[in-house]
């Protein structure tokens, strides 16, 4: 018979390690889709996860059950993504010269005609790619989780752990970043 | 070029390519044998702890009788060395015998 969360949670505290495999096959695919979104590298998403399961195992007696499982390693995930980022600023002085042809033909038919140019296109998502990492962690994580996972300002407080003016004012400093990058990134395309 | 559109539109495309969820082959298998591991490497880290503990204390009390030793003012020499008197309680036994008819 399947155990249950709370019995599986139960038996890990009780010393049972392996009770804890079946909690990370089930909660695995959302820690690796929440990883992709702020890391490139397979081997660094890889990383990411196996750096939640690892401090949710250690913090598993902090988990008071009030909150589904889910949630509280949902928490745990956008902060570890959180300190990778801060850890791994390479990208965000670089130029947009290294565009690629579609990119920049995307920009192209957008500068023409903002309507012709499609949002479901590769080059789009490596575009937004290549902005989201010139963005500084706090931006790109606010953008990530206001813009477009669209969640309220009350829930990134609680996925980050700050305060709610906190946001807001992390939310309005991230747009500016933002349209600053995307400003640098049309000047360089037509200079 | 209009930065806010732009922005919009690169925000939706965003939106329509969602990150993909799949995970490692046998992942949660590296993770529960990476934890089984620690659990290992824990227990000799507790071990040795404890042996530098103790030895930390060992070394402190050795340090403590020394220091007691060094400054408690010798008492008066009797006359006697250690080996005067080792040899005369060893051998009290022996001596009340002879003494007694």
């Amino acid at each position: 018979m399947e155990r249950s969360e709370a019995e599986l949670i139960a038996a890990v505290l009780n010393g049972d390690s392996t009770s804890f495999e079946p909690l990370v096959k089930k909660y695995s695919p959302r820690v690796f889709a929440t990883a992709r979104r702020y890391a490139r590298r397979d081997s660094e998403v890889e990383d990411i996860a196996q750096e939640v399961w690892l401090k949710a195992f250690d913090k598993l007696k902090s988990f008071r059950g009030e909150a589904p499982f889910e949630h509280w390693l949902m928490r745990m995930t956008v902060r570890t993504c959180y300190d990778f980022l801060r850890g791994h600023q390479r990208n965000r002085e670089s130029s947009f010269s290294d565009m690629s042809e579609d990119e920049s033909d995307w920009l192209e038919k957008f500068a023409a005609d903002p309507g012709s140019a499609a949002e479901d296109a590769a080059a789009a998502k490596t575009l937004i790619g290549r902005v989201m990492e010139k963005l500084s962690p706090e931006a790109r994580l606010v953008i990530q989780l206001l813009e477009i996972e669209d969640r309220s300002v009350k829930e990134i407080a609680e996925l980050t752990g700050w305060s709610v003016p906190l946001v807001k004012v992390r939310a309005f400093r991230a747009r500016g970043e933002m349209r600053k990058i995307l400003a640098r990134m049309a000047r360089e395309k037509y200079l | 070029m209009n930065v806010e559109e732009l922005k919009k539109k690169l925000i939706a495309a965003a939106r329509v390519h969602p990150p993909d969820d799949r995970v490692p082959y046998a992942f949660e298998q590296r993770v529960t044998a990476l934890l089984a591991g620690r659990g290992e490497a824990n227990r000799w880290v507790f071990l040795t702890r404890g042996l530098w503990r103790a030895a930390i204390s060992c070394v402190a009390v050795a340090v403590i009788c020394g220091a007691v030793a060094f400054f408690t003012p010798a008492t008066r020499d009797t006359g006697n060395d250690l080996s005067q008197d080792f040899e005369n309680t060893l051998l009290a036994s022996v001596d009340q015998g002879e003494a007694t008819p």
